[in-house]
Order: structure tokens, then C-alpha cells, then sequence
């Protein structure tokens, strides 16, 4: 396999099987869209549980990001926490200073991130594996600091951050405001998946996991690799900076504290616990983001009230515990352990 | 009419009087969600995680009195179930937190949400339902505002307030003052800022000579100190949490910088920072002093410091005595006995804004004597008076006045 | 030009710090090709078990072998059990291993010893001396230790036939091998070693900044910076990162006071400093790749 710093999984082999899976996808998605009639009213699922469904979509999305520009180009990062903050921002000023209506907001955070991320893309191209890692946290750290930059202050509202209002639903419908963030939010990550599936299954899916694969290969067959790495990174910073701008929108909040470098690394873990060149894997990466924290804090409250330790445990004690078992179990990501064990039950 | 008839309507009518004069506390029980027979629930969210992980005793110390105050019987014989999560200082975290607190585990209210960013950001959400955001951990000047948010209440003195006292005693006793200040840049810090300023007045902006900020993760704040000292300040506004207070006032010790030292209540405590930085570098620093510094040997044996003592081995064993944000969180979790108890069985989010709003000359446990408690509908800042202690040997010493800012909206 | 001369020793003493924590991160990195993420907690964590070893009434400087043993073989187990099943999986799943170990790390120091910050006393005496004004005796002490560390570490790997050993299974494990090198435990000194080295730096750095379980989490990107500028896989490089990014950051937020001072405008201050610090090392590094010590090693195709 590949020596560069960034391996990644090989390319999913079921290219081929795809075709057939496709149906069960898309009742998959139907049967998410209808959620808010059947769970609304009837009162089975609660706004608070929309409230996650949507935070896990929002993750799922940000995750794929990364997934992009690391699992499918091999370039590592650790600050995809700073394009979430820019699209996060981007979209809370457009509504707080130019009155903007919230969904003219995201193409315009899309198109933001994409230039910032393309922009970074640049100087990027001449660092790799851990130089990279180390410019990338750089970014996820210098971010707060701009959003707190004296003199963007008139616009970002400094370190108090910006108030703005969730949408309501359209038309009025009988739906609750929590319910229609999360079919925004649905079909936001519907239409951004089908791009990213059919940008892979392109060619420049395929110049993009050459260069990850064998860069110096890939350019001697004629692939221009300097415009594929900076264009990755810029779609990979779109992808994140959206999913950052329907994070303002859910929590109708921003400021520079809720963007600091802890994000980068939830990203980062839920990819690869997800599985790092996988769709699939974005999907549980996102899940596994939004609700680990929740179960080992319930774990760590359950295992505080059983048994008596003289410490005081805590849930980070256990969330460690958890990824190093994730990664000894799978260290393909769960997707990749999914897959492999899939392929296992088919047979040869 | 006759005799008797008149005097039976007099004693009705006595009766009736009595009945609507009598404190809300009357014989009917009316319940929102979180209340019931026997449990009132109280939520909850503290950062038991990430860069200010040190204010996480606060609720573990709330957690802890209210087992004490259900192991004495409750209150008006209903068990306090205290809901507290983990919101790591992030504002988003918050607000799912909150959401969760309201929305599944239905508390009948919100208690003591730590942060400024945090309480910001699930002010407008509580507010909307009509949930109340009682005594909130932090001294933003903004939580009294009860106009704008009527379901919002803070606690402590507030930071403007503090720091015009501060400001007031600069313009009083400092012969041609020309001010440093080296502040926290976020929130907190800049809330203390703009009420210095205020409190300087017009001439704020020539008196302050150097404004120095630091960020939390900063692994020290040395070069901001000497740069403090090269601007020829001979006034120093220390707005610092613990940590970062200890390093300021070594350091300044240590580059020969004696300037008068004015330090934020935030990091007032003895045993957490004073110690640490050293007792010979921090003399003569003046404080806004209200909760009694359990290390402070003045107050070895004053009845409260006992008591809470006995509280903390008995409750809370692996909860630190030095640290005098357990002595904090003591003293709010009484105030918010006293409030539930007014409530007697009426415990509607309404009558619970109504009491907390109720409050008059109470004086809570842990706070310096003389400091009391007082709210009313137009004033939402229940502690409103701090005294000036000056740190001498190894004490903080009290002088003057008790000083005041009561009500008024800043 | 006093505050200059200040601000600039100031950096140094804080270099010394970062300049500890990158000498570990070398280690990890010159034996396992990883970086450890993980190696600010450890360090916390070695600090801690000093501090209570000091609690308990030991001496400073016979608590610190002690844990540094301690730490040592706290690391070799660390590589031995975590590390070694993993040894073929992608890069990136055993940097969340490290973020694991990091996680865990950090909230068993919170657990044990609580948030509230700890005074963590000096080991260096406290004598005055010339020069005081602008560096203090542990600050010194500081510098001179990690010099001192830095020498014998140069030492070891050039005059030691175990240093020798330990170089030969990073360069090339499957000579290594032939030459009858035991490379898997080579790993595993290499992670006792620099968990050791850990030890100390978190010792020297909390007297300075006070201890509390995040007290290395923001010194661990400055020790990765200067590990970087310097050249990671050496180690008298990344010494000299260190201290090159502690003067640097000072220097910056120096100048731009000083700007803002004398026109009025200001630019970067205080809250940009790390920001543009960090631009200045990825910018070297663009235009150096292999940082200002290191060599450019040729791989062939």
C-alpha cells in the first residue's frame, strides 16, 4: 500500500455493486423525509430528537469534507474546524448585517469556504503529511483569533457573537421550526452526497485517489496534480463551511468559542472512526460525532453509581477507551469493518 | 341586619381579607412541568470538561447540598433532583444541553448555567418558553436586563458594578493615574473592561495607558506583564481567572513592577491563587470581596466556615477546601433553597420568576455579613454590595463601607 | 530597548518549554515515525506523580528519577501493548489512538487530582544574580536542563551502541533486522525514552504555569512548531524551533505594541501573536520543507 503519510482505505470495491444498492438508498432517504409527519403529530419523536437527527446530518456532512480531501486525495487536516467557523460566520453575518433571508445564505457560505479552502490549498501544496497537520492546526487555531480581530469587530460582533433566528417554516406548514431545520438539513446533505458520488465516479474522482494513491505516478500520467489538490481542498472546505452555516442556523448562536480547535479533532476522529475514504463511513462518522459524548457520559454516570472509585471518573476517561478499541477492532473505520466483514459472509 | 348576621359577615369578610393577604404560599398546589408531590426538578449545565474545567466544582458542590438538603427532608417535604451536564464551555453544547434539560427531562427550570458565551446563547431559547434562567454563574452585567428577558436572573455582584468600584477608588486614591490592564480576551474580560471604563468616565481612554489581552490557551501571560510594565503604568487592573492571576502576580514580582493592584473577585481566593503566586508578592492587592475565602485565616472559625466544612467532608469529600468556588456555590444553592421554599405548592415557572423576584434582606451563608440579598421585580440583581479588602500578610483585610449598587439596570 | 531585551529572554525561558516538549516529540518521531499527539498529557500526567511524590514529602530532585523511571516504562508499555498491534493500520487511525490516549490521560489527571490549580514549587534555588531583572532562576534552570537533556540525547544517539541500534531500526527496519537488532523493542525504548523526556518537561513547565490538567494542551502546538521549524527528526533542531518560536511569538506582539504605541493604529497585538507566529513557520516551511536543521531525505520512486 501506499508509504505517504495519509494512507488511506483502497478504493471502495463495490464500485461495481453499486448500481443494484441504489433503490434501498434513496426509500432510505424517502422514509427519513416523511419522518416529521409520522413522528410530529402523533408525537413520537420529539423536536428534541429532531434536534439531533439534524446535528447528526450536519456532522455527516462536515465529516464527508474531510473525507474528501483525506480519505479520497490524501491530504491530512486538522483544522476542519475552521471552515465550519467560516461557514458558521458567513451565514450568521449575511442574516445579521444585510438582513439576508437563511437560505440565500448558504450557496454564498459555500462559495466563501470553497475560495478560502482553495486559497489555503495553495501554500499546502508544497507541505505534506505531518507539515500539513501542522499548517492545518494552525488555521483551526489562528480562526477564533480573526473572529475576535479588533478590526473585523463592526462585522463579527467580537467575542459576544452574533444572535440569529432559526427559519420558520414556509407556506404554514404544520411543522415545528425544529422539524423543518431538519428537512432542510436532509435535503441539503442528500443533494452534497449525490455530488460527492458522482464527482468520485468521474474522472476527477479517479485523478483525485491517483494522486492520493501515487502522486508522483498520477503526474507523470498526465495529471495536472497542482489544480486537482488546491480544487479538493477548496470542495472540501465548501462541504465543511455548509455544514458549519446549518450549525448556526440550528443553534441560532455564534461566536468564537464555539468553533475552537476540540471541533478539528471531532472531525477528524468521526472520519476515520466512519471510515476515512468511505460515504457511508461520513454518514456514521457524523452519528458517531453527535452521540459518543452522550453515551460515555451516560456509561461514566452508570459506572460512577456502581461502583465506588476513589476518583471522580469522567466521560473523557471513557471516550478515550473507546476509540482505541474502535481502532484496534476496525481500524478501517466502521465502514471499512462493516465492509470487510460483509464481504466475508458473501464468501469468495 | 342583624347583630349576629353582621358579626358572621365580619368574620367572613375577616377571613376573606386574611386568605388574600396571606403569602403565596396557600393551600392550593399548582404544578408546571418538573414539580410535583414529591421532587422538584432543577436543571442544570457546567463545564465539567475542556479549558475552564476548573469551574466544574461549582456543580458538583451545587449537587452535593442539594443531597444534604434531601437527606434534611427536602423541601416542603418535595426531594430537589438535580440534573447537571457537561457543556464544555461550548455554546452550541449548551444549548443542546438546555434543550435536553427542558424539552426531555423536563426541569422546571434552569439553574446556575455557568458562562457568559453559554448563557448567551440559550437566553433567547429560555426566554421563548418561558423557562427561567435563575442565578446564572456569571457577573455579565447583561443578565438583569428583566425587561428584555423577564425569565432571566443573575447572582453575583456584577462585573460592571465591580469594577467601577475599582474605578471610583483609582480616581480617589491614586495621585495621576496611568492604568494597565491586562484582560481575558473574551466575554468576561471585556464586560469587566467596559465597566471600568465607564466607571473612569470621560477621561477613560487617557488614563489607560496599556491594554494588554492574553487568550486562554496562552501557556503564559509574562509578556504581556512586561509590557505592562514598559508603559509606565502605575495603576494595574488585574481582569484574570485563577491561573493566569497567580502567573500575573509573580511575574510582576519578579520583573520589579509595584504598581497599585487592583484584582477581579474572580480570582480572589487565598488558597487557589494568592498562595500559589506567593504571599510577599501580592500584598497591598485590592479586591471586591462578598463570599468568605474559606482559606482566609480570618475566618478559621467563624460559624459559616465550620458548617461549610463539615458540608464539604460530609457531601462533597473529594471537593477541594481551598477553593472558594465551592464557598460560591453554598451560597447560591441556599438562595435558591430559600427561594423554593416561598414558593410553598405553588411551583409554576411564573411564581418561581415571581419569588426569586421577592427577596428581601437575606443574608446567605458564605457571604461576608452585611452583604445581602435583595431583588424585586424592577431590580434582577439579587447581589449588588461588595467590600474593598486590601491583601496584607497573609490575609485579605476589610475597609470601608460596604459599597452598593443596588438596583438600577447598567 | 529594555522592554526589547526583556521580551526577548521572556521568550526564551518560554522556549525552553516548547523546546522540552518537541525534544519528545523527536524522540517519538526519530524511532516511530508517528507524532504523538499524546505527549503533552503524558507529560501533565508525570508532572502530577512528581507533585505528589513531592506531597508526600520527597524531595524534588529525588521524585523527578523516579517518575522519569516511572514514565519510562509507562511509554514502552504504552508502544508494547496500544501501539504494537497497530503497527501496520493507516496513519491516521493511530493518530486517533493518540487523541484516545490523550483523552484519557487528561481527564485521570482531572479525576485524581481535581481542576483547581496546584502550586507546583521550584527545584532551582532562588538566588539573585545579575541579569535578574530579566530571567529567573528557574527560567534559567530551565534552559540549562533542556540543553543538558539535549546533549546527552546528541550523546547517546552517536556514541552509544544502543543509540546506534535504536537510529538503524528507524532508517531501516528490515536491515536492522539482519544485523540481529531486536527493531520492536527498539520502538518501545524509543517511546520509554521520550515518555521520560516527557516527565521532565512537564516538571520543569509547572512551577512556571501552574498545574491543572490543561496545562500542556496549548504548549503541545507550540512544541509541534518548533519541533517542525527546527527539523523534526532532529533533535538539536527542534531545541532550537523551540526557542526560536517562543522569541519569535514575543518579538511579534513586541513590535506590533510598539507600532500601535507610536501611530496610533493597531494591527496585531497580543491576540494575533500565536497567529502570526504560526504563518512565519509554515511560510519557512514552504520555502524549506525539512525545517532550517534538517536534511531532505531522497525517496526513491
Amino acid at each position: 500500500m501506499a508509504t505517504t503519510a495519509t494512507t488511506a482505505s483502497s478504493i471502495p470495491a463495490d464500485a461495481a455493486r453499486r448500481p443494484a444498492s441504489q433503490w434501498w438508498i434513496w426509500l432510505m432517504i424517502a422514509g427519513l423525509a416523511l419522518l416529521p409527519l409520522l413522528g410530529g403529530k402523533t408525537g413520537l419523536i420529539s423536536n428534541y430528537s429532531f434536534l439531533q437527527l439534524s446535528l447528526m446530518i450536519v456532522y455527516a456532512i462536515a465529516v464527508l469534507g474531510l473525507i474528501l480531501l483525506t480519505g479520497f486525495n490524501g491530504q491530512i487536516s486538522l483544522g476542519h474546524g475552521a471552515f465550519f467557523a467560516v461557514g458558521a460566520y458567513t451565514s450568521a453575518v449575511l442574516i445579521d448585517q444585510a438582513g439576508w433571508p437563511y437560505w440565500a445564505t448558504l450557496p454564498v457560505a459555500a462559495i466563501v469556504c470553497f475560495l478560502v479552502g482553495y486559497i489555503f490549498g495553495m501554500p499546502a501544496l508544497r507541505l505534506e503529511g505531518h507539515y500539513l497537520a501542522l499548517a492545518t492546526f494552525a488555521l483551526a487555531v489562528a480562526v477564533p483569533q480573526f473572529l475576535k480581530y479588533r478590526h473585523f469587530e463592526w462585522f463579527t460582533n467580537g467575542v459576544q457573537g452574533i444572535n440569529i433566528f432559526k427559519p420558520d417554516p414556509p407556506f404554514g406548514l404544520p411543522l415545528s421550526a425544529d422539524q423543518w431545520m431538519y428537512l432542510i438539513v436532509l435535503l441539503v446533505a442528500v443533494l452534497m452526497f449525490w455530488i460527492a458520488r458522482n464527482l468520485l465516479d468521474s474522472r476527477t474522482g479517479r485523478a483525485m485517489m491517483a494522486i492520493r494513491d501515487h502522486s508522483m505516478a498520477a503526474s507523470t500520467m498526465g495529471v495536472n496534480v497542482a489544480h486537482y489538490k488546491t480544487m479538493v481542498f477548496g470542495i472540501s472546505a465548501l462541504y465543511t463551511g455548509v455544514a458549519g452555516a446549518l450549525h448556526a442556523l440550528i443553534f441560532e448562536f455564534v461566536a468564537p468559542d464555539s468553533f475552537r480547535f476540540e471541533l478539528s479533532i471531532a472531525i477528524l476522529v468521526g472520519a476515520v472512526v466512519g471510515g476515512i475514504a468511505s460515504l457511508p463511513g461520513a454518514v456514521i462518522g457524523g452519528i458517531f460525532v453527535q452521540v459518543i459524548e452522550k453515551y460515555a457520559d451516560a456509561l461514566t454516570k452508570k459506572l460512577t453509581a456502581a461502583v465506588n472509585l476513589p476518583l471522580d471518573l469522567e466521560p473523557w476517561t471513557i471516550y478515550g477507551i473507546a476509540l482505541i478499541l474502535l481502532m484496534y477492532i476496525m481500524p478501517m473505520g466502521i465502514a471499512g469493518g462493516l465492509s470487510a466483514l460483509w464481504r466475508k459472509l458473501k464468501g469468495p | 341586619m342583624t347583630l349576629a348576621t353582621r358579626r358572621s359577615l365580619l368574620a367572613a369578610s375577616g377571613a376573606l381579607a386574611l386568605a388574600l393577604a396571606v403569602s403565596p404560599a396557600s393551600a392550593q398546589k399548582k404544578y408546571d412541568e418538573g414539580a410535583t408531590d414529591t421532587e422538584i426538578k432543577v436543571g442544570n449545565t457546567n463545564p465539567y470538561s475542556g479549558n475552564a474545567s476548573a469551574y466544574g466544582t461549582i456543580g458538583k458542590a451545587i449537587d452535593a447540598y442539594f443531597k444534604m438538603v434531601n437527606e434534611q427532608g427536602g423541601i416542603n417535604g418535595r426531594k430537589i433532583n438535580f440534573i447537571s451536564y457537561d457543556d464544555g464551555y461550548a455554546p452550541p453544547k449548551t444549548v443542546e444541553m438546555v434543550r435536553k434539560l427542558v424539552e426531555e427531562d423536563q426541569v422546571l427550570f434552569v439553574f446556575q448555567t455557568l458562562g457568559t458565551p453559554p448563557n448567551t446563547a440559550i437566553q433567547k431559547y429560555l426566554n421563548g418558553k418561558k423557562v427561567p434562567q435563575l442565578f446564572v454563574a456569571t457577573g455579565a452585567s447583561k443578565w438583569g436586563h428583566y425587561k428584555e428577558n423577564p425569565w432571566t436572573m443573575g447572582f453575583q455582584p456584577d462585573y460592571v458594578t465591580e469594577s467601577i468600584i475599582y474605578a471610583k477608588h483609582i480616581l480617589a486614591n491614586v495621585q495621576d493615574p496611568k492604568i494597565g490592564v491586562l484582560m481575558q480576551n473574551d466575554d468576561y474580560g471585556k464586560d469587566y473592561f467596559n465597566g471600568f471604563k465607564q466607571g473612569l468616565g470621560k477621561d477613560a481612554d487617557k488614563l489607560i495607558v496599556q491594554l494588554a489581552t492574553y487568550e486562554v490557551t496562552d501557556p503564559t501571560v509574562d509578556s504581556q506583564m512586561i509590557q505592562l510594565k514598559n508603559s509606565g503604568a502605575n495603576v494595574f487592573f488585574n481582569i484574570t481567572t485563577p491561573k493566569f492571576a497567580a502567573q500575573a502576580i509573580k511575574k510582576a514580582a519578579e520583573i520589579g513592577w509595584k504598581p497599585a493592584h487592583y484584582l477581579n473577585n474572580v480570582s480572589a481566593s487565598i488558597g487557589a491563587v494568592i498562595k500559589p503566586a506567593g504571599f510577599e508578592n501580592a500584598q497591598d492587592i485590592i479586591t471586591a470581596y462578598y463570599i468568605k475565602d474559606p482559606t482566609d485565616p480570618q475566618f478559621q472559625n467563624d460559624k459559616d466556615v465550620v458548617e461549610w466544612r463539615a458540608f464539604m467532608q460530609k457531601y462533597y469529600p473529594t471537593g477541594n477546601l481551598i477553593d472558594s468556588s465551592n464557598a460560591y456555590a453554598y451560597a447560591v444553592s441556599s438562595l435558591l433553597q430559600h427561594v423554593l421554599k416561598q414558593c410553598g405548592d405553588d411551583l409554576t415557572r411564573e411564581n418561581v420568576m415571581r419569588q426569586a423576584a421577592n427577596v428581601k434582606n437575606l443574608q446567605l451563608p458564605m457571604v461576608l455579613e452585611g452583604i445581602k440579598v435583595n431583588t424585586s421585580p424592577t431590580d434582577f440583581y439579587p447581589l449588588q454590595s461588595v467590600r474593598l479588602a486590601r491583601f496584607k500578610g497573609e490575609k485579605w483585610e476589610l475597609f470601608g463601607d460596604i459599597l452598593s449598587n443596588e438596583s438600577s439596570t447598567q | 530597548m529594555e522592554q526589547l531585551l526583556q521580551q526577548v529572554a521572556s521568550g526564551l525561558a518560554n522556549g525552553a518549554i516548547y523546546a522540552c516538549l518537541a525534544l519528545a516529540l523527536v524522540m517519538i518521531f526519530v524511532s516511530t515515525d508517528h507524532i504523538n499527539f499524546a505527549q503533552g498529557e503524558l507529560s501533565m500526567f508525570s508532572a502530577y506523580l512528581v507533585w505528589q511524590l513531592m506531597q508526600w514529602g520527597m524531595n524534588f530532585w529525588v521524585a523527578l528519577p523516579i517518575v522519569a523511571l516511572l514514565s519510562f516504562l509507562i511509554g514502552v508499555m504504552v508502544e508494547r501493548v496500544i501501539l504494537r498491534p497497530l503497527h501496520g493500520a493507516p496513519v491516521l487511525s493511530i493518530v486517533v489512538v493518540f487523541i484516545g490516549l490523550l483523552a484519557i490521560f487528561h481527564s485521570l489527571a482531572g479525576a485524581i487530582w481535581g481542576h483547581t490549580i496546584k502550586e507546583f514549587p521550584s527545584p532551582f534555588p532562588n538566588i539573585a544574580f545579575a541579569g535578574s531583572g530579566y530571567i529567573g532562576p528557574h527560567q534559567i534552570g530551565m534552559i540549562l536542563v533542556t540543553l543538558l537533556l539535549l546533549v546527552t540525547l546528541f550523546a547517546f544517539f552517536r556514541f552509544t551502541p544502543l543509540g546506534l541500534a535504536m537510529r538503524a531500526a528507524a532508517q531501516n527496519p528490515a536491515s536492522a533486522r539482519l544485523a540481529g537488532i531486536r527493531v520492536d523493542w527498539m520502538l518501545a525504548l524509543g517511546w520509554g525514552l521520550a515518555a521520560a523526556i516527557g516527565a521532565v518537561a512537564g516538571s520543569l513547565v509547572a512551577p512556571a504555569v501552574y498545574l491543572e490538567p490543561n496545562m500542556m494542551a496549548s504548549i503541545l502546538l507550540y512544541g509541534f512548531a518548533g519541533a517542525l521549524v527546527g527539523g523534526i527528526a532532529s533533535p538539536g533542531g527542534a531545541v532550537a524551533g523551540g526557542f526560536i518560536v517562543g522569541v519569535l511569538e514575543n518579538l511579534i506582539a513586541y513590535f506590533g505594541n510598539l507600532l500601535e504605541r507610536s501611530t496610533g493604529v493597531y494591527v496585531i497585538g497580543n491576540g494575533e501573536k500565536l497567529t502570526v507566529a504560526l504563518i512565519i513557520v509554515i511560510t519557512v516551511l514552504t520555502l524549506k520543507p525539512s525545517g532550517l536543521f534538517g536534511h531532505v531525505t531522497v525517496r526513491r520512486v
